[in-house]
C-alpha cells in the first residue's frame, strides 16, 4: 500500500496529465461521431453570449451587403408571386389547406468558421424558439447545413463542410440522386457521390436538395457542376459541386422545421422492425 | 504573490478572448489561423506547481475548445505543451532553467524564438493532427502545422516583447 501511495506522489505529474491528456482524447474522439459532441460545444450561454455581444458591434460593418442579399430575395419571390398559376383572389377557408409542411424561423449567424476539416456555425436560436436537432438551415441562396446541439438560447450547425455531414442531394434536371460530402479542401466546393453512371452529367447543371430525408424540402438550391469523373470501381460518379453559397460569408440563415417529420421518422422505425 | 495571480488570470482571459474573438476568425489564405493563447502556456510562472499549470492549461484549452466546437482537441495539444514545457526551457535556455531565474521580459531574444517556436511546433502539430484524425491526409497535417505555426511564431514573439518590456 505503503508503495502504491509513493509511486503515485512520486509521478503525479505525469498521472495528472496522462490523466487530463485521456479526457481531451475521450472528448475529440466522441466528437468525431455524429451528434455525441455534446458537453463541449458553442451552444451555451456562455459563448453565446461573448459571440452575441461580438456580433453585435460587427453586423453593422455587413448591412450594405446584407441589404443587398434580402432585396434580391425579394425580387425572386415577387417574381415567383407575379408569375404563379395560382389564383390568388380566392381565400381558403378549410384550414388543412393553410397548414404548410414547413414551418420557418430566421435567425443570425454569431460563429461561422470554414479553415478546419470540421466546421460548426452558431446561431441565435435555440430550444426556447423550438428549435431542436436535425432542423435544416438555408440562406436565401441555398443549404448551410443541419442543428445539431441546442441549449436554451442558442444552437450550433453542423455545416456542409464538416467531414461528418451527408446531405441527399440531387440533378435537379433529370432527379438521379446522389450524396452529398466535403473532403475538407475548399471550402468554395462540396463533393456529390454515388451518382448513377447512367445519369446524364453535364457541367454547369444545377444540383439541389433530393428531399427523402425529413431535413430539407426537394429542391433547395445548393450549387453547380464544376466538373465530374467516375469513381474507382467505374459504376459511380462523383461530382465537384460548385456551392451556390459562399459558405464564408453567412449572415442570416432561415431554420426549416418540417411539420411531419414525426410522422415520417415513426412510419419509417415501422417498415424497418 | 496576489499579483502574479491577478496578472496570469488577466493574460488568460484576454488571451481567451482574442484567440476566439480575432485570431479564430483570421482564415489568412482560407485556413491558417494563428493560436495565440499558448502565449500563456509560455509565460507561465516557472516556479509554480506543475500540476497547476497542467490544471490550467486544460481548462484553457477546453474554453477554446467550446467555443470553436472542436470537441477536446485544443484541451489535448495545450496539456501536451503543458507537459513538455519544462523539457523545452531547459534544452533552450539552458543554466539559466537550472538556477530557476529566468524572466520572459530580459532574455536573450534567441533562446526565446527557440523556446516559442519547439513549443508552437510541439502544440499545432497534435492539435492539427487531433482536428483531422486521418493519418492519411498528412500532408495537409504538416502543412497546416507549418503555415499556422510560422503564424503564431511571429504574433507571439512580437506580442511577448510588447508586452513585457522592462519599466524604467
Amino acid at each position: 500500500m505503503q508503495q502504491i501511495f509513493n509511486f503515485v506522489i512520486k509521478n503525479k505529474t505525469f498521472l495528472l496529465f496522462l490523466l487530463l491528456f485521456s479526457i481531451a482524447l475521450a472528448l475529440t474522439i466522441q466528437s468525431h461521431s455524429y451528434h455525441k459532441s455534446k458537453f463541449i460545444n458553442s451552444a451555451n450561454a456562455l459563448t453565446g453570449g461573448v459571440y452575441g455581444t461580438v456580433n453585435s458591434i460587427g453586423k453593422y460593418f455587413d448591412l450594405e451587403h446584407e441589404n443587398e442579399i434580402l432585396s434580391e430575395e425579394n425580387k425572386h419571390l415577387r417574381e415567383q408571386l407575379f408569375n404563379s398559376k395560382n389564383n390568388l383572389d380566392s381565400t381558403y377557408i378549410d384550414s388543412t389547406y393553410s397548414k404548410g409542411q414547413y414551418k420557418v424561423t430566421a435567425a443570425q449567424v454569431y460563429k461561422n468558421s470554414y479553415s478546419s476539416t470540421h466546421n460548426y456555425l452558431t446561431i441565435n436560436k435555440g430550444r426556447k424558439d423550438s428549435i431542436r436537432q436535425d432542423f435544416g438551415i438555408i440562406t436565401s441562396k441555398g443549404i448551410v447545413g443541419i442543428i445539431d446541439q441546442t441549449s436554451s438560447g442558442y444552437a450550433t450547425v453542423l455545416s456542409i463542410l464538416n467531414k461528418k455531414s451527408r446531405i441527399n442531394a440531387k440533378l435537379k434536371r433529370t432527379d438521379h440522386i446522389g450524396s452529398l460530402k466535403w473532403n475538407g479542401s475548399s471550402p468554395f466546393y462540396v463533393q456529390l457521390e454515388d451518382v448513377s453512371k447512367f445519369a446524364p452529367v453535364k457541367v454547369g447543371d444545377t444540383i439541389v436538395t433530393g428531399g427523402q430525408s425529413a431535413i430539407f424540402p426537394k429542391g433547395i438550391g445548393i450549387g453547380i457542376i464544376e466538373s465530374f469523373e467516375t469513381d474507382i470501381s467505374g459504376d459511380t460518379y462523383t461530382i465537384e459541386v460548385k456551392l451556390f453559397n459562399d459558405m464564408t460569408n453567412i449572415g442570416a440563415v432561415y431554420i426549416l422545421e418540417n411539420l411531419d417529420r414525426n410522422e415520417i421518422k415513426t412510419l419509417e422505425n415501422l417498415s424497418n422492425e | 504573490m496576489n499579483s502574479v495571480i491577478l496578472s496570469n488570470s488577466t493574460r488568460f482571459i484576454v488571451l481567451l478572448l482574442a484567440q476566439v474573438v480575432i485570431c479564430n476568425n483570421i482564415n489568412f489564405l482560407g485556413y491558417i489561423n494563428p493560436y495565440i493563447y499558448i502565449i500563456f502556456i509560455f509565460l507561465f510562472p516557472i516556479r509554480e506547481n506543475r500540476l497547476v499549470l497542467l490544471l490550467v492549461s486544460f481548462m484553457l484549452g477546453m474554453l477554446i475548445d467550446m467555443f470553436s466546437d472542436s470537441g477536446g482537441v485544443h484541451a489535448a495539444a495545450a496539456i501536451c505543451l503543458a507537459y513538455a514545457r519544462p523539457v523545452l526551457l531547459k534544452t533552450s535556455f539552458g543554466m539559466l532553467y537550472e538556477h530557476q531565474s529566468i524572466k520572459f521580459s530580459n532574455t536573450d531574444l534567441g533562446s526565446l524564438i527557440t523556446y516559442v517556436t519547439f513549443g508552437t511546433l510541439i502544440h499545432h502539430f497534435i492539435l492539427f493532427s487531433l482536428e483531422i484524425f486521418n493519418m492519411s491526409s498528412i500532408l495537409l497535417i504538416l502543412k497546416k502545422t507549418l503555415f499556422s505555426s510560422i503564424f503564431t511564431v511571429i504574433l507571439s514573439i512580437l506580442i511577448i516583447i510588447l508586452f513585457s518590456r522592462k519599466k524604467k
